[in-house]
């Protein structure tokens, strides 16, 4: 099998899984076919360099977030970093439960998670600014390991760490403003300075 | 065995396949006794499944497969 063949059946499986990544990159479909694109280029040109028997998919990740990084973002990264609102832990799950414990089972928490569309979950991501929005799309939606996405972001484990953390959060206040503003969930009656 | 908080303070960890074996036996063990702690492991692990499915549904665009397959010939080198 030549070079090419080999790239090509074993590369284009991952064409799917990358392009929907890209899509929550770069929240625009023709940049995310470009990025797409680009990063099997580059891949391609440099697939020499790849060490058989190492992850491809992992290699072609890593290939797309740092083209994404450096290219379509490359005015944004002189900027410091955007910081999070601080949300509360347990978030979603909190609200979730409290809707109506003596009724809710944790069974019917889930059927909650269920009624979110997916342009609500993919809107709750897009809405992360990038510096939590990559690790958690490549956590979350890829599965890749904290020292994998350390080593694609280039930072170290415990910035990963800390950035899947509060975006989750933040990912997890997004869904529940989704959630409310379908009327999912009903705000439970408070008294006003009572706190909480 | 770890109390409540020390539980969920590895939560993220738990799910994320992060905990050497021994840890969690640990947390395994607690959850089995704590319906509280168990019931917010069960919602992220519930909430994990839903993002990494609703998040991934994007079909490619149409003729983007070939889009992709031309760039390996060698005349799309000047592209």
């Amino acid at each position: 099998m030549s070079a090419k063949e080999q790239f090509t059946s074993e590369a284009m499986q991952y064409a799917p899984q990358l392009f929907s990544t890209a899509l929550r990159m770069t929240r625009n479909r023709s940049d995310a076919e470009d990025l797409v694109q680009e990063t099997y280029v580059k891949g391609w040109r440099s697939f020499h360099t790849f060490q058989e028997g190492t992850n491809l998919r992992a290699w072609l990740f890593r290939i797309m977030t740092n083209t994404y990084i450096n290219k379509y973002n490359a005015k944004k990264r002189k900027g410091t970093e955007v910081e999070l609102d601080d949300v509360e832990e347990l978030f979603l799950y909190k609200r979730l439960g409290s809707i109506d414990q003596s009724q809710l089972s944790s069974s019917a928490e889930d059927q909650m998670l269920e009624l979110f569309t997916d342009d609500e979950v993919k809107g709750a991501l897009e809405s992360l600014p990038e510096d939590f929005r990559i690790p958690v799309l490549l956590s979350d939606v890829d599965g890749f390991s904290y020292k994998e996405i350390a080593e694609m972001l280039e930072i170290p484990m415990g910035t990963v760490m800390s950035r899947l953390h509060r975006g989750r959060k933040a990912m997890q206040k997004m869904l529940y403003e989704f959630a409310r503003e379908r009327g999912l969930i009903v705000e439970p009656v408070t008294v006003e300075g009572t706190g909480e | 065995m770890p109390n409540c908080q020390e539980t969920l303070k590895e939560l993220e960890l738990f799910l994320d396949s992060e905990l050497p074996n021994a840890r969690i036996q640990e947390i395994m063990a607690h959850l089995t006794g704590c319906n509280d702690c168990q019931g917010a492991f069960e919602f992220h692990a519930e909430l994990r499944t839903i993002v990494r499915t609703k998040a991934k549904r994007d079909q490619l665009p149409d003729g983007f497969t070939d889009r992709l397959l031309a760039c390996f010939e060698p005349q799309s080198e000047s592209e």
